[in-house]
């Protein structure tokens, strides 16, 4: 899987409503630049869908900068970013192709996990009946549908997560952006989670980007790796290069680490 | 920080609000300083004017040396003695801070009035006190009534705010009391004395109704209810110009002083396990706290007793019979309903707008600024506000006719800081917590207010409505410009049966206004439905 990218096409992501079809389904992000309180960030990469990209990087370096860029909570400077040769950058983050999971305060403390999935179909909650029961399949993928009509403040966090995630797949974008998500749970559950996102990824051809602490849970489920550091992406390859190191950067971080 | 492309319109509600404030704030002031004007005696040369300042620096000085002198020994032996009924007393320091002044004052008449219950007592014992209730005496006794709870309570929460380590370690340091109280009480206490002080200055300064009701001779007099006698009475434009000009001098000094010196508020701390202090042994230290807390509660309780024994009374019955009292309690309820409903927009208005410069824009400054901005407007002294609203509205409508709505609106303005206060923090949350997250799904318009403005607002704006009603139903300020036989709102009504020494309709009127607040107040603790 780690070559994936180079074996691109990968099939049409799910049910996005795509403009037109093209072959080229990858995410395009070009010299995505932001200044801010003195720092400077230039982001470049490419995302396919169908992979699990993580991102690793020592904490500071702008990896949740690039996230915020990316969902539309702040706009870029200069650079591009395009989709199916279509830009995205003035489109409000409701309209983008993608689906965010903040590391916490993912989902709205005074609505059912009912509710909160069934914001994904539609934000008005004005749903047929037909919806949701795309909300309850959802919900009993990944196994909530005991959970229904409870509060989130009912769950525990990892129950919490998985309502995030169900609502991520009634939103069927084409990519699922991941801010250390699961970083509060512990390390079984937080293995068991990832190993979803993965299934999702590969099943579902969701392009997803991982932000991780740990370059551990990189080694367990990526597709490719990627470094963050001073507000540049330094490295974006193969996972092997975890274990062994041919770029400096991803040398020195991982020695660091050590 | 570069904002994100919602969220374009920010900026309207905002500024809505603050042209209504501009314009009911700053319009009346120009209009009173256009028709006083300015080329009269500066201070120094009118004997009257300088009387007036003095006297209103003296007594709101006075007072506050008073309430922090009682509050400081007060405080330190809340903090050293648990005893039956503790908890109670603060509960009930805690609502002399709502409780409207207007009733308050009625318990002081019933009793250190001529009839009162002291006079009465002293007289039994062949002691005569003569009238001390009226003058500067009396307004020191009102204002101590009502900032030494204030006081005691704050730095009773500061002292409780040293962590309990320290109090087990001076035990086993072996401190007493002196060394205590000059190594952990004082500098516990010292932060918190100047910002204390400068608000309750500001609050005696600026005090309205008590000094309306136990002071008002020409000997007795402050700025604010000055401009109210120049106005209402002698309807002397330039004096009063003058006088609401010093006033407004003054006081925006002593609240810049206030907010430089502005510490973080502490709030009660919520810990099971109690300061076990060292010194509670001693029977020096016993006997101390036992005169400071005793002189307390003779001056705070009997007045608060007064008001609810009253209510006991057999002629009561009759008292509430009155249609006039059914009348202005009905007046009171709408000009209440109507005043919050008033500064809750208004303080909507402006919190949409400051709460997007804070965090999506990340000018935390301008935030605060904007915010403040429904504060400044209490710089204006009432009578300032309905003159000139009055001069304005002159020649297009029948001004009396509008009182009703004038009161309104006045109450409405007043009340904005505290309403802006509790709405605050629920619209902050909303964007901290869920910006982006309702960003991402495309919650916008009614959808976001359906699903995460409202189940957030709705507690504390069923909060900021009660409590602006409370402070409505208990203003004088505004009614005592505009109040005649046709506008009779419920303290208007008490205040004139005060005056005129009618004390069993007084004691109806009070109780039904009483029972309105702390039914109000009732609501404001308990809560609209927590959201979660």
């Amino acid at each position: 899987m780690s070559a994936l990218h180079e074996t691109m096409p990968a099939p049409v992501a799910a049910s996005y409503p795509a403009s037109e079809v093209t072959t080229d389904l990858a995410l395009h992000c070009q010299d995505l630049a932001l200044s801010r309180d003195g720092e400077r960030f230039c982001f470049s990469f490419d995302l396919y869908p169908g992979e699990l990209l993580v991102l690793v990087g020592p904490s500071g370096a702008g990896k949740s900068t690039l996230l915020d860029l990316l969902g539309g909570f702040i706009t870029a400077d200069s650079g591009a970013l395009l989709w199916q040769q279509q830009p995205l950058q003035s489109l409000p983050p409701a309209e983008r192709p993608f689906t965010t999971l903040f590391q916490s305060h993912n989902l709205f403390d005074h609505l059912s996990v009912q509710q909160n999935i069934g914001l994904g179909v539609r934000p008005d909650l004005r749903l047929s009946a037909g919806q949701w029961q795309q909300v309850s399949a959802a919900a009993e993928r990944l196994g909530l549908s005991e959970l229904i009509s409870r509060l989130p403040t009912q769950l525990s966090g990892g129950q919490q997560q998985r309502v995030a995630l169900a609502r991520s797949l009634v939103r069927q974008r084409p990519f699922l952006l991941l801010d250390e998500p699961f970083s509060a749970l512990d390390p079984a559950l937080r293995h068991e989670m990832l190993k979803e996102v993965q299934q999702l990824a590969h099943q579902q051809q969701i392009g997803i980007l991982l932000i991780s602490h740990h370059p551990e849970e990189a080694r367990q489920v990526a597709d490719r790796i990627a470094l963050l550091q001073e507000g540049e992406i330094r490295f974006c390859g193969a996972v092997s290069e975890l274990d062994n190191a041919t770029n400096n950067d991803m040398a020195r971080y991982l020695g660091r680490r050590s | 920080m570069n904002p994100p492309l919602v969220h374009k319109a920010w900026w309207l509600s905002g500024a809505v609000a603050l042209l209504l404030l501009g314009v009911c704030g700053l319009g009346p002031l120009l209009a009173l300083l256009h028709e006083g004007g300015l080329g009269a005696a500066p201070l120094w040369q009118d004997a009257y004017l300088r009387h007036v300042v003095q006297f209103s620096v003296l007594q709101a000085g006075l007072s506050t040396l008073l309430s922090l002198g009682l509050a400081i020994p007060v405080a330190r032996a809340l903090h050293r003695r648990h005893f039956p009924g503790r908890g109670l007393l603060l509960r009930l320091f805690g609502i002399s801070l709502v409780l409207p002044v207007i009733i308050a004052l009625f318990g002081l008449v019933a009793v250190h009035g001529q009839q009162g219950w002291l006079p009465r007592l002293l007289a039994s014992a062949g002691i005569q006190t003569g009238s001390y209730l009226y003058g500067l005496g009396g307004i020191l006794l009102a204002h101590l009534f009502f900032n030494m709870p204030l006081a005691a309570r704050w730095l009773l929460f500061a002292l409780e705010a040293v962590p309990a380590e320290n109090w087990r370690l001076a035990s086993q340091l072996g401190m007493k009391s002196g060394a205590l109280w000059r190594l952990l009480e004082w500098p516990a206490l010292r932060g918190q004395l100047a910002p204390l002080a400068s608000l309750i200055f500001v609050l005696c300064f600026s005090s309205f109704t008590t000094v309306m009701a136990l002071g008002g001779g020409p000997g007795a007099t402050t700025l604010e209810v000055a401009v109210y006698q120049a106005l209402r009475f002698d309807f002397e434009l330039d004096t009063a110009a003058q006088l609401a000009l010093w006033h407004l001098l003054l006081c925006g000094a002593a609240l810049a002083l206030h907010h430089q010196l502005a510490a973080p508020t502490p709030g009660q701390q919520h810990r099971s396990l109690r300061a076990s202090r060292p010194d509670t042994r001693h029977w020096l230290g016993l006997g101390i706290d036992c005169f400071w807390l005793s002189l307390a509660l003779l001056l705070f309780i009997p007045p608060l007793l007064a008001i609810v024994s009253s209510g006991l009374k057999p002629q009561l019955w009759q008292a509430l019979t009155s249609r006039q009292l059914w009348a202005s309690l009905l007046t009171s309820l709408q000009i209440g309903l109507g005043a919050s409903l008033l500064a809750c927009a208004l303080s909507l208005g402006l919190l949409f707008s400051s709460r997007h410069l804070r965090q999506r824009l990340g000018r935390p400054h301008a935030a605060t600024l904007l915010e403040s901005s429904g504060s400044l407007i209490l710089l204006i002294p009432t009578a300032v506000l309905s003159t000139g609203l009055f001069i304005l509205l002159l020649p297009v409508a029948d001004v009396f006719g509008l009182g009703f709505w004038l009161v309104m609106l006045l109450n409405g303005l007043a009340c904005l800081p505290y309403t802006v206060r509790t709405l605050q923090p629920a619209l902050q949350q909303a964007v901290v917590r869920y910006d982006r997250l309702a960003m991402s799904l495309g919650l916008q318009g009614w959808s976001r207010w359906r699903y995460l403005e409202w189940p957030l607002l709705r507690d504390a704006l069923g909060r900021a409505m009660a409590l602006a009603a409370i402070f409505s139903l208990g203003d004088l300020g505004a009614v005592a410009m505009f109040g005649s036989d046709e506008l009779q709102t419920l303290p208007w009504l008490l205040f004139q049966q005060l005056g005129s020494y009618r004390l069993d309709d007084a004691a109806a009127t009070a109780l039904l206004l009483l029972l309105l607040c702390t039914g109000l107040l009732w609501l404001v603790e308990r809560g609209f439905g927590d959201p979660r």
